[in-house]
C-alpha cells in the first residue's frame, strides 16, 4: 500500500473530474472560437468552467483568464502589469524571499530586463510581516507580489493588510493564490488584491492548466501575441477539456472545502504531535498558528532530508523536500533559508502535505516506520560529510 | 538481499542492474547528478548529462526498480574535478576515472546505500571480485580482456571491494549488449561513452583555461639539450608522448618527453627519448591492505589501453613503490596510475611521479 502525502506537489485527479474531461474530450471537440454547433458546445462547457472558477474565489467569470497553468499566471501577472505600470513611469517590482520559482525567477528576468527589484526578506515564522513591506515601498513601485500560502511550510500571508500598503503608494497587488485555493476560502475581493494566480492540479485537477484573475479595471498587457482569446489576454485556442477539469475541481473544492479543511487540520496534528512526541530532536518549521490545514514542514536534526525521503518512500511513504521544483537539488531550500533557518537544519527538513485520500491509518502507518528510519540514519550520519 | 546499482544511463549499469533484480536481490538504482544541470554550464561534457539520468530512470522504470538521482556535485567537484585541474597545472596527466570510483562511487555514494539499509553498491565495471575463504576480497580483472577496467579500480579498499558488486565480471562487451537488447532496455542500443565524462570534446586545456582563467602562462619547449625550439601557451596543454598541437617544424618527428611545471617548460624529442625502464608511484593502494613481501615479479600497466608488461616491484614502506621493466616502456606520465597484476589478480595501484 502506497502512502502520499505530497499534495503540495500535486494531488490526485478526482474521478469525477476526469469523467468530464474524459467526456468533453470525446463529445465536444470543438473550438469554443468556432461559430457553429461544435463550437457553441465547446464555448457553453468553457464557459461553465469560468463560472465555477470565479464561484471558488468570489470573482466574475468575466474577470478569470485561463492559462497553462500557475507558472503561466504568475509571467502574466508580472509581466503584463510591469510593461502596463512601465508607461507611468513606475519601474520597481517588490517581493518576498520565499515566494515560488515560478514568482522569483520572473522578477528575476524583470531586473535584467531593467527593472529595479526589492525582494524582501523573512522571520523564522514564514510570515511576512506588514512593516517590512511598509518600510520598502517605493513611490516607483509598479507591483508588489506576495504568495497568499507558502508552499513548503503552509504559512497564510496577511494578504488584505499587504494589499493595502501597495495599493497606498499606487501599486498593483498581485497574489499567488496556488497554494491556498481549495485550501482555505479565496475571496479575491476580501483580499483587496489586484491579480491572482490559480493551478487546477493543486486541487483535484489536471495538470497544464491554471487561471489569473484580474480584477476589473487593472491594467494588463499580454505577454504572449496571437489571437484574441480569453479577452486578448492569453491567446490560443483553449485547452478544453483541461479547463472542464478545472471547473468541475473548483466546483467540488468549494463544496467541501470546510468539512475537508478541518478533518485535515485534525489528520495534520495528529502527525505532528506524533512524530514530536516520537521522534527526539524534531521542530516544525514555520508559524503553526497561521497555516493551512493539510500541511506540516519538520526538521530531524543530523538526518539529511534527501535519505529520509528515500527512506520513505522505500517504505511506501510519499513525501517531499521543499517544492517539486528543486527535486534534485541539494540546496538548502530557499523557502527555509528565507526564513533565516541556518543550512543544516533545512537540508534537514522534511514535508508532510495531506490531502483527501489521506487517513488516521496513514498517520499512524508514518508514525510506526518514522522513529526506526530516523534513528537508522542519525546512527550512520557521518560525522564529517 | 538489498543492494544499490549505480546507474549512469549507459547499457553496462542498465544491465547490471537488471541482472541483478531478475536474480532476485530488492535493486534501489540511484544515479549521480555531478554537476549543476539547472545552469547548463558549458564547462562540462557528457558524463551524467540530464538525459542520461533520464535514461537511467527509464531503465529503472522498465526492469521495474525504484530510482532516485542524488546531487554529488559539490563532492564531484571537491574530489574529482578540482584534483583533475590541480594536476594538469602540475604538468601531469590525471585519471579522474579512478578518483570517481573511490571517492564518489565506492565512498559517497555506498555512504547513500548503507543509509538506505543497502549491503552493496553495484556498477557496470568489466571486473570481478573474489571473496576468499578467510574473508578477504581479491580484485581481478574482468574476462574480456577488450573491456576490463580493473585498472580504474585499483585505489578501491577492502571495505568497498566487500560491498562492490560487478555483475558484468564474466561478460563480454559484444554479451552486455545483446542482453540489453533481450530485455529491450531503452539504451540497448547507446553508444559507449569514451575519454573523460565530464570534458567536452576532450578539450582539456579549453576546460581548464574556462575554470582557471589566469591558467596562461607562456613557456618555452626545449629539446632534450635544453635548446629552445618552440613556445607554448601553459604546461596544461600537454601530456607525455603527445606530437600533435607542439606547432614545431623539425625534421623528425618530436614527442614531448617530459613537462617540468615549475619552470614552465615542456621538453620534446625523438620518439625513443619517450622509453623509461622505471617508475616511481606514490598514493599507493595495497588491496590487501599492506604492501606484500617484494622484490615481487608482477605485470604493471601504466595507462588504460597499455598492456601490462613484466616489471619487479619494490615496495617502499606503505604507500610508495618503484617499478622496474624488464623492457623499456614508451610515455610513463605522470598523473596516470601504475596499476600491479599477479596474473589477472590486481595487487595493488598508485599515482606515477
Amino acid at each position: 500500500m502506497r502512502i502520499y502525502f505530497d499534495h503540495n506537489a500535486t494531488t490526485p485527479v478526482d474521478p469525477e473530474v476526469a469523467d468530464a474531461m474524459f467526456a468533453i474530450c470525446r463529445d465536444a471537440f470543438g473550438n469554443p472560437s468556432s461559430v457553429h454547433h461544435h463550437g457553441q458546445r465547446a464555448k457553453a462547457a468553457l464557459d461553465g468552467a469560468r463560472a465555477a472558477v470565479a464561484d471558488l474565489i468570489g470573482a466574475e467569470a468575466s474577470e478569470v483568464v485561463f492559462t497553462s497553468g500557475g507558472t503561466e499566471a504568475d509571467n502574466l501577472a508580472l509581466r503584463g502589469a510591469a510593461a502596463a505600470a512601465a508607461e507611468t513611469g513606475r519601474r520597481r517590482i517588490v517581493t518576498a524571499a520565499f515566494e515560488h520559482e515560478a514568482v522569483l525567477n520572473t522578477v528575476k528576468a524583470l531586473g535584467r530586463a531593467g527593472y529595479a527589484t526589492t525582494v524582501l526578506p523573512l522571520d523564522a515564522s514564514g510570515v511576512l510581516s506588514p512593516e517590512r513591506l511598509h518600510d520598502a515601498m517605493t513611490a516607483d513601485t509598479a507591483v508588489v507580489s506576495v504568495m497568499h500560502v507558502n508552499n513548503e511550510v503552509g504559512t497564510i500571508q496577511p494578504i488584505a493588510e499587504l494589499a493595502a500598503i501597495a495599493h497606498e503608494r499606487g501599486a498593483v497587488f498581485h497574489t499567488d493564490a496556488v497554494q491556498s485555493a481549495g485550501k482555505i476560502r479565496v475571496d479575491v475581493r476580501a483580499l483587496g488584491v489586484d491579480l491572482a494566480s490559480f493551478s487546477a492540479h493543486k486541487l483535484y485537477g489536471p495538470k497544464g492548466v491554471g487561471a489569473l484573475w484580474i480584477r476589473r479595471g487593472v491594467r494588463l498587457a499580454a505577454v504572449l501575441t496571437g489571437g484574441r482569446q480569453e479577452r486578448n489576454r492569453r491567446p490560443g485556442t483553449e485547452n478544453v477539456p483541461g479547463i472542464v477539469g478545472f471547473g468541475v475541481a473548483a466546483r467540488l473544492a468549494a463544496s467541501r472545502l470546510e468539512k475537508e479543511s478541518s478533518r485535515l487540520a485534525a489528520l495534520r496534528d495528529r502527525l505532528e504531535e506524533g512524530v514530536l512526541a516520537r521522534v527526539a530532536r524534531s521542530e516544525v518549521n514555520g508559524a503553526r498558528a497561521s497555516r493551512v490545514a493539510n500541511t506540516a514542514n519538520i526538521s530531524f536534526a543530523h538526518v539529511e532530508a534527501e535519505s529520509l525521503l528515500i527512506a520513505l518512500d522505500l517504505e511506501g511513504i510519499a513525501v517531499s523536500t521543499g517544492s517539486a521544483c528543486s527535486s534534485g537539488t541539494l540546496e538548502p531550500s530557499h523557502v527555509l533559508k528565507a526564513m533565516g533557518l541556518p543550512s543544516d537544519r533545512a537540508q534537514a527538513s522534511i514535508r508532510f502535505s495531506l490531502g483527501m485520500a489521506n487517513t488516521e491509518q496513514d498517520v499512524d502507518r508514518l508514525l510506526e516506520v518514522l522513529p526506526g528510519v530516523v534513528e537508522r540514519l542519525r546512527n550512520l550520519a557521518p560525522a564529517s560529510r | 538481499m538489498r543492494i544499490v546499482a549505480a546507474m549512469s544511463g549507459g547499457v553496462d549499469s542498465s544491465v547490471a542492474a537488471a541482472l541483478l533484480a531478475e536474480a532476485g536481490h530488492e535493486v534501489i538504482g540511484l544515479s549521480m547528478q555531478l554537476y549543476d544541470q539547472r545552469e547548463g554550464r558549458a564547462s562540462f561534457g557528457s558524463c551524467c548529462t540530464l538525459d542520461d539520468l533520464h535514461d537511467a530512470r527509464r531503465v529503472a522504470a522498465a526492469i521495474g526498480i525504484p530510482h532516485y538521482i542524488l546531487n554529488l556535485e559539490r563532492q564531484f567537484e571537491e574530489r574529482v574535478v578540482d584534483n583533475f585541474v590541480r594536476e594538469y597545472l602540475r604538468g601531469r596527466t590525471p585519471l579522474p576515472c579512478a578518483r570517481c570510483n573511490s571517492e564518489l562511487k565506492f565512498d559517497a555514494l555506498m555512504e547513500r546505500a548503507r543509509r538506505l539499509g543497502a549491503d552493496g553498491v553495484a556498477t557496470g565495471h568489466y571486473a570481478r571480485v573474489e571473496r576468499t575463504e578467510e574473508g578477504r576480497c581479491v580484485l581481478r580483472r574482468g574476462l574480456d580482456a577488450a573491456k576490463d577496467q580493473s585498472y580504474f579500480l585499483f585505489s578501491l579498499t577492502q571495505d568497498q571491494l566487500a560491498r562492490a558488486v560487478f555483475p558484468l565480471g564474466s561478460l563480454s562487451k559484444p554479451q552486455v549488449r545483446a542482453l540489453a537488447r533481450e530485455r529491450n532496455l531503452p539504451v540497448a542500443e547507446k553508444r559507449d561513452s569514451r575519454e573523460i565524462c565530464f570534458v567536452s570534446n576532450d578539450d582539456y586545456a579549453g576546460f581548464i583555461a574556462r575554470r582557471v582563467p589566469d591558467s596562461r602562462r607562456a613557456g618555452l619547449i626545449v629539446d632534450a639539450e635544453g635548446r629552445v625550439v618552440g613556445r607554448h601557451e601553459g604546461v596544461h596543454h600537454f601530456t607525455i608522448g603527445q606530437r600533435k598541437g607542439l606547432h614545431l617544424s623539425a625534421g623528425i618527428p618530436l614527442y614531448v618527453t617530459a613537462i617540468n611545471a615549475d619552470s614552465n617548460t615542456v621538453v620534446v624529442g625523438p620518439r625513443e627519448h619517450l622509453a623509461r625502464r622505471n617508475l616511481a608511484a606514490s598514493g599507493v593502494n595495497w588491496i590487501s591492505g599492506s604492501a606484500p613481501p617484494s622484490p615481487l615479479r608482477v605485470a604493471v600497466q601504466i595507462r588504460s589501453r597499455h598492456v601490462a608488461a613484466p616489471a619487479v616491484l619494490h615496495a617502499q614502506g606503505n604507500d610508495r613503490a618503484t617499478v622496474e621493466f624488464g623492457a623499456p616502456q614508451s610515455a610513463i606520465t605522470p598523473g596516470q596510475a601504475a596499476v600491479f597484476y599477479v596474473d589477472d589478480e590486481v595487487i595493488g595501484g598508485g599515482w606515477i611521479d
